[in-house]
C-alpha cells in the first residue's frame, strides 16, 4: 500500500511518469511487486501504465577489471615503454592475459613494433584509455553511441545486452492521491445497507461469454413440428387423432384404393405384422363391401382394377406406411355428418426401406386433408401458395404426378435460389371420387389433401446430413442441447 | 439444401419407372432438337421427369440417352415408341394411330388343366416387322419392364415373344408335369426337362427370382405349337427354337397370367407399341383364342377404344373453368383421349385408346384436361371461407405439458425409434416376453426392428450408449407411443402416449428422478401423498414392487394415481433404480434411475 501510495504522489509530482527507470523516486523498486501495484491501482480507474522495455548494455567482470586497472592493450603498452630496451617476447607470456590479449591490440593500434626478438614502443607517451572511456559510459548510460564500438565491446565479451523494463504512467480522469478499494459485485447488503452508491466499482471484461444455464432442451425434430402445427392451427384445422401405428391392409391402402398387386404392398415396401397377424373387418360391412365391389368390378362411375379382391389380404396388420390410413378412417367418420373440414396430422409412418443416410424405417409425416363443397384444383392451388407461403416458400409450380389415391395429383415445386433449381417439397392431390363415394360422402363434397416429410425440412433447417443423426438414438446430445429455435419463416427456398 | 429435398421419403411409394432413349431419335421424332431445359420443360407439363441426360457421359460411339421417369400407371410409356407418341400428341403433332385387326391366320386354345396354375392367356402376330439394332432394342427393353411393373416380377403377368417362321399353328396352352416338358431352353443347346430346367435355373442371378412362381406346382404351364413343339414356360423362360433376332419378320406373342385384367393390358399395349414396326403400320394379326372351359373364347386382342362419358359441368366445376364441351374435347385431344359432345349435350363422349389402361373413372380424364390446360395456368383461388375452429389432439396438449415441464427441469428431450429388436424390449430389461403384449414384425430387414416398443426405456438407453462421453448426469426423456396388442379392438393394437425420464452418472439419481416425477406431478395438480397414512385425495404416491426385475431388487417403485378425492388410485407406471445387468446389456458404464408412466391418465 505504501508503494501504491508512492506511485500515487509520484505521478502527482511530475503529472505523468515517463518511464519508471528514469524516475528517481521509483527507479530503485522490484519490477514485480511495481507491476502488481500498477494493476492494482489500474483496475481502481486511478491510472493507466503501459509497459516500456528498454535496452540496456551491462558491463561484464573482464571490463569492470578495465575501469579499475585500464585496458589489456594499455597496460600493455605501459608494460613496453617501461623497459627500456624494449619488452622480450619470451617475457609477453609472463604478464598474463594482459600480455596475450595486450599484445594483439597494442599492435593493431600501432602502438609498437617488433625489433627482432624484442618489441619497442611506437609513442612517446601512453594514450588515453578509449576503452575505458567508452566503458566509463555505458556503466553511466547502458548505451554507447558509437555503434562501432559498441559491436567491438561485445565482440571482445567485454559488455551483454539486457532488456530493462519500466513503466510509463499516466492519470486517468479519476486520478487522485488516494486509495479506494474497488468492489467486484453489487451484493444485497449494499442494497439494504445502501452501500452502493458510496464504493466504487471494478470494470467489467465484457468480451467473455458467460456463466450458460444449465438448462433442459426439446428436439429440433418436435420444434419443426410445433412450427407446422401452428401454421395448421392459424388456417383453421384440427389435429387428428394420429396415435395409431398398427392398422389393417383394408385401411392402409385398400380404402385409399390401392390394389392389392401395388409395389407398395410387398414385404419390400411394407412391415408386416406376424402378431396380431389380422385384423378384424371394418364395423360398417356396407362400407367395406363398396371398397371391395370399386376394386373388383368398379363402381361409382370407375371401371375398377378388375381383379379379385381378397378379405384376406385386406385384414393383414401392417405398421402404417403413410397418416392417410388415418385421414381415411376420418373421412369416413365424417360420411356420418357430411360438412366442410379441414384436419391435419405430423406423426410416424413406417417404410420396410434399406436405411442410409436419407431413408429410416420409420419416419414422421406432415399431412393436410381438406373437404369442401365444389372445392377445386384451383383452390388447391391457391391454398398451397397461403400454405407454402407461412413457412417463406413462395412461386410455386405443380407438375402432374401419380398417386393411386389421388387425381389429379402434383407434385409441388419451388425454386431454389442457391441450387437455381426447381425442387420438389410436397405432394397433393384430390381425393378419387371413388374412395370417397364409396365411404357414403355426398359426390360434390371434394377433397383435398397434401404431404411432406417433417425430416427433409429439419434436416436443411439444422444442416443436418444424416437422417440417423436427427431421429433415433444416434442423436448428439450436445446438439439437441445447443440448438436454435426453429423459425420455418427464415428457412427454405 | 439437397435437390430431393423435403420428399425425400415418397408417400404414394409409385415407384415410377426410368426408360432410356435414344436422345437424337426422340427429337427427330418430336421434329425439333431440345435444349435440356426446354425438353426438361416439356417434361414438366405434360407430367414426366426427366432423370438425366447422359450425353456429357458419351464416349466413342456411344449414343447420347435420355433418362425419363415416367409415372407408375403408364405403362404405354414404358418405351421409346410410347414416349414418343405421348409427347408428339402432347404437342399437337400427332394423332392417335389407328390400329387396324386383319383376318386371324391361327388359334390358340387354351387348356383347362391351365387353371391349376396360371389361367390366362392372350396373344397377337405382328407381320413384316422390320427391326433395327435400335427398335429390337426397345422391343426386349419394353417387355423387361412390363416384367417388373406391371407384371409384379411375372408373378401376374409374363410375356413371351416367338419367330412365328420357326413354330405353326394352331397353338396350345396347357399344364403339364414337369417330366413331360422337354425343350432346349432359349440360349441352350440341351434339351431339358421341366424340373431340371428349374435345377438349372437356381444359380441364375436373372432367372432365379422367377422360379418360385410355379416350381412347387404339380403342373407346370407350357406353350405348344402344332407339332407339339414347346415355345415357352411362362413365366420362367423359352424355348430356343422359336428365339427371335434382329431378322425375324413374324413375331408371335404369347402372353399369360394368373390376372385376367393385366394380361389384357399387357398384349394392348406390345402390340400398340410395336405394329409401329409392322410392314403395314399399326396392322396387327389376332389370334383366336378358345377357351371355352371358362367362356374366355374370342378375337386377341380387343383394339377397340373403350367409350366412356364425362360430365363437362363436373370438369369445369373441378378445375374452375367455364370450357365448352369442345374446347375440353380439343384438350383431350393432346392426352390420347378423343372427345366429343354426346347425345346428351351435358357430357362429353370419350374414347379411350388401348394405351390408356390408366383411365378408370371421369376424375382421370379431368385430370388430363386439367394436364392439358396447365396446371400452372389455373386460376388460384381460396377455399371457401368456411369458418373452422382449429383444435389440437388433447393427448398431444397433455403430452406438451409433460415435454415443456421436462425441459424446463433440465431434462433434454430425445425422439427414439419405436421399433427396436426384441431383446431391446425385453432380455436386456431382463423382462420375459408373455406375448400378450408386443407388436411383432413379420418382414423387418434387419433385427433392430423386430418388435413396437412397449416402453420408452430402450430409446432412452440407447441414446445414453450413443453419448457416453457426454458430461455427466445425463438427463434425458422422451414423451412418445408405445404399442400395444388389443384383442377387442379392429386393429389389434392401441398407441398409448408414455413419458419416461432418466438419470444416468457416478450415482444412481433415485432421488432426482423421485423429485423430477414429484415436479411433474405437481404440474398436473397431483400433489404428493404420504401413503403411511390414510388418504383419499387427488394426488400420487409410490410402492416398492420387487416383481419389476428392470429395477435392483428394493429400489424399484410403482407410480399410483387417484384422479379425484375418494376415487380409486391406479398404477400409471414405475420408478427406481435400473438393475446393473440392464446397464452392461446396454453397454453403459454408468449407475442410473429412471421414470416411466402411462400420460392418458390426465386426458
Amino acid at each position: 500500500m505504501d508503494l501504491q501510495l508512492t506511485i500515487l504522489k509520484t505521478v502527482d509530482k511530475y503529472n505523468e511518469v515517463d518511464n519508471t527507470l528514469e524516475c528517481p523516486e521509483l527507479k530503485s523498486f522490484d519490477i514485480n511487486s511495481l507491476h502488481s501495484n500498477l494493476t492494482s491501482l489500474w483496475s481502481k480507474e486511478l491510472i493507466n501504465f503501459e509497459k516500456i522495455e528498454t535496452e540496456h548494455w551491462e558491463l561484464l567482470p573482464e571490463a569492470k577489471d578495465f575501469l579499475k586497472n585500464g585496458s589489456h592493450e594499455i597496460r600493455f603498452l605501459e608494460e613496453v615503454i617501461k623497459s627500456i630496451d624494449g619488452l622480450k617476447l619470451s617475457d609477453v607470456n609472463k604478464l598474463g592475459p594482459v600480455g596475450k590479449l595486450g599484445q594483439g591490440k597494442a599492435f593493431k593500434n600501432g602502438w609498437i613494433s617488433k625489433n627482432d626478438d624484442k618489441l619497442i614502443s611506437k609513442v612517446d607517451k601512453v594514450p588515453e584509455d578509449s576503452v575505458v572511456k567508452y566503458l566509463k559510459e555505458i556503466e553511466e548510460t547502458g548505451k554507447l553511441s558509437d555503434k562501432k564500438e559498441l559491436t567491438e565491446l561485445k565482440k571482445r565479451k567485454l559488455i551483454q545486452l539486457n532488456k530493462i523494463v519500466g513503466y510509463k504512467i499516466t492519470k486517468t480522469d479519476k486520478f487522485q492521491v488516494e486509495i479506494v478499494n474497488l468492489e467486484t459485485d453489487i451484493t444485497s447488503d449494499m442494497i439494504i445497507n445502501n452501500e452502493w452508491s458510496d464504493k466504487k466499482f471494478k470494470p467489467y471484461n465484457f468480451n467473455s461469454e458467460g456463466v450458460y444455464p444449465s438448462s433442459g432442451s426439446l428436439h429440433p425434430l418436435n420444434k419443426v413440428r410445433e412450427e407446422f402445427r401452428q401454421i395448421f392451427f392459424s388456417m383453421g384445422f384440427t389435429e387428428m387423432p394420429s396415435n395409431q401405428y398398427v392398422d389393417t391392409g383394408f385401411w392402409n391402402f385398400d380404402t385409399l384404393y390401392v390394389p392389392q398387386q401395388h409395389p407398395a404392398r410387398d414385404l419390400q415396401d411394407t412391415f408386416y405384422l406376424k402378431d396380431p397377424v389380422r385384423g378384424d373387418e371394418p364395423e360398417d360391412k356396407e362400407y367395406m363391401k363398396n371398397v371391395q365391389q370399386v376394386h373388383q368390378e368398379g363402381k361409382y362411375g370407375s371401371i375398377g382394377y378388375r381383379y379379385p379382391w381378397k378379405l384376406e389380404e385386406s385384414l393383414r396388420m401392417v405398421l402404417r406406411t403413410h397418416t392417410t390410413a388415418i385421414s381415411a378412417s376420418m373421412l369416413k367418420q365424417l360420411a356420418d355428418d357430411p360438412k366442410p373440414c379441414r384436419l391435419f396430422s405430423i406423426d410416424r409412418v413406417f417404410r420396410n426401406e434399406a436405411v442410409d443416410a436419407t431413408h429410416l424405417a420409420e419416419f414422421h409425416q406432415v399431412e393436410g386433408v381438406m373437404a369442401g363443397y365444389d372445392i377445386t384444383l384451383g383452390d388447391l392451388i391457391g391454398f398451397m401458395e397461403d400454405f407454402f407461403g407461412k413457412m417463406g416458400v413462395n412461386g410455386l409450380r405443380f407438375k402432374a404426378a401419380y398417386n393411386p389415391y389421388t387425381e389429379p395429383s402434383m407434385e409441388i415445386f419451388a425454386y431454389h435460389k442457391t441450387l437455381k433449381k426447381w425442387v420438389e417439397i410436397g405432394n397433393s392431390g384430390m381425393f378419387r371420387p371413388e374412395m370417397l363415394e364409396s365411404m357414403g360422402l355426398p359426390k360434390n363434397l371434394r377433397v383435398l389433401g397434401w404431404g411432406l416429410s417433417l425430416e427433409r425440412p429439419t434436416m436443411i433447417k439444422y444442416n443436418v446430413s444424416n437422417i440417423r443423426e436427427l431421429l433415433g438414438h444416434k442423436v448428439s446430445l450436445d446438439f439437441i442441447e445447443t440448438n436454435p429455435a426453429a423459425r420455418l419463416d427464415e428457412l427454405l427456398v | 439444401m439437397s435437390p430431393a429435398f423435403l420428399t425425400e421419403q415418397k408417400f404414394s411409394n409409385p415407384t415410377m419407372p426410368t426408360i432410356a432413349v435414344d436422345k437424337e431419335d426422340l427429337y427427330k421424332s418430336l421434329g425439333k432438337s431440345y435444349t435440356t431445359e426446354e425438353f426438361d420443360e416439356l417434361c414438366f407439363e405434360f407430367g414426366i421427369e426427366l432423370d438425366e441426360d447422359t450425353t456429357e457421359e458419351c464416349q466413342g460411339d456411344e449414343r447420347p440417352q435420355l433418362k425419363i421417369e415416367i409415372p407408375a400407371n403408364r405403362y404405354d410409356m414404358l418405351c421409346f415408341e410410347g414416349i414418343a407418341q405421348a409427347l408428339n400428341q402432347f404437342l399437337g403433332r400427332a394423332e392417335n394411330p389407328n390400329f387396324k385387326l386383319t383376318a386371324p391366320t391361327t388359334k390358340l386354345t387354351i387348356e383347362k388343366s391351365t387353371e391349376q396354375i396360371r389361367p390366362y392367356a392372350a396373344s397377337a402376330i405382328l407381320r413384316n416387322i422390320k427391326f433395327d439394332q435400335r427398335s429390337y432394342d426397345s422391343f426386349i427393353t419394353l417387355q423387361d419392364k412390363l416384367h417388373t411393373n406391371l407384371c409384379r416380377n411375372r408373378t401376374l403377368v409374363a410375356i413371351g415373344t416367338h419367330d412365328l417362321d420357326t413354330i405353326e399353328g394352331p397353338f396350345t396352352y396347357e399344364a403339364l408335369k414337369p417330366e413331360d416338358i422337354k425343350f432346349a431352353p432359349l440360349n441352350q443347346t440341351k434339351v431339358m426337362n421341366g424340373n431340371e430346367i428349374m435345377e438349372f435355373y437356381e444359380k441364375d442371378k436373372h432367372l432365379s427370382r422367377y422360379l418360385h412362381i410355379i416350381k412347387d406346382s404339380p403342373v407346370y404351364p407350357v406353350i405348344l405349337d402344332k407339332n407339339r413343339t414347346v415355345c415357352s414356360l411362362p413365366p420362367i423362360i423359352n424355348s430356343n427354337h422359336s428365339k427371335i433376332s434382329l431378322d425375324t419378320k413374324n413375331v408371335f406373342i404369347d402372353v399369360t397370367g394368373t390376372d385376367k385384367t393385366k394380361t389384357e393390358i399387357v398384349i394392348q399395349t406390345l402390340v400398340a407399341m410395336f405394329s409401329h414396326h409392322c410392314g403395314e403400320k399399326f396392322e396387327i394379326e389376332p389370334v383366336e383364342i378358345i377357351s371355352n372351359h371358362n367362356g374366355e373364347s374370342r378375337l386377341c386382342p380387343n383394339i377397340e377404344p373403350r367409350k366412356s362419358l364425362a360430365e363437362i359441368d363436373y370438369i369445369n366445376s373441378c378445375l374452375a373453368l367455364d370450357l365448352s364441351g369442345d374446347e375440353i374435347a380439343k384438350l383431350l385431344k393432346k392426352m390420347e383421349l378423343d372427345a366429343k359432345v354426346s347425345e346428351d349435350p351435358k357430357k362429353l363422349e370419350v374414347s379411350i385408346p388401348i394405351t390408356r389402361s390408366d383411365i378408370l373413372h371421369q376424375c382421370d380424364i379431368m385430370e388430363d384436361a386439367a394436364i392439358a390446360y396447365g396446371f400452372n395456368n389455373i386460376e388460384k383461388t381460396k377455399p371457401k371461407g368456411e369458418s373452422l375452429v382449429a383444435s389440437a389432439l388433447p393427448i398431444n396438449k397433455i403430452a406438451d405439458i409433460f415435454r415443456l415441464a421436462s425441459s424446463q427441469a433440465g431434462y433434454s428431450e430425445i425422439m427414439a425409434l419405436t421399433l427396436c429388436s426384441h431383446d431391446e424390449n425385453f432380455k436386456f430389461l431382463r423382462q420375459i416376453d408373455d406375448n400378450k403384449t408386443a407388436v411383432k414384425l413379420e418382414n423387418p430387414k434387419t433385427f433392430e426392428y423386430q418388435v413396437v416398443r412397449t416402453t420408452l426405456l430402450p430409446g432412452l438407453l440407447k441414446t445414453i450408449r450413443e453419448n457416453r462421453k457426454h458430461s455427466l448426469p445425463i438427463k434425458v426423456f422422451e414423451c412418445g407411443d408405445i404399442v400395444l396388442k388389443k384383442d377387442s379392438v379392429e386393429r389389434k393394437a392401441i398407441n398409448q402416449r408414455n413419458w419416461g425420464a432418466i438419470i444416468a452418472g457416478k450415482t444412481s439419481g433415485f432421488e432426482y428422478i423421485q423429485g423430477l416425477l414429484g415436479k411433474l406431478m405437481q404440474t398436473l395438480r397431483a400433489s404428493w401423498i404420504d401413503s403411511s397414512k390414510p388418504n383419499t385425495q387427488r394426488g400420487f404416491w409410490i410402492e416398492e414392487d420387487n416383481e419389476n426385475a428392470t429395477y435392483f431388487p428394493g429400489r424399484g417403485a410403482k407410480v399410483f394415481f387417484r384422479s379425484v378425492e375418494g376415487g380409486e388410485a391406479v398404477a400409471i407406471g414405475s420408478i427406481g433404480v435400473l438393475h446393473p445387468e440392464v446397464m452392461k446389456s446396454f453397454e453403459i458404464p454408468y449407475a442410473a434411475s429412471y421414470v416411466e408412466i402411462n400420460i392418458e391418465i390426465f386426458l
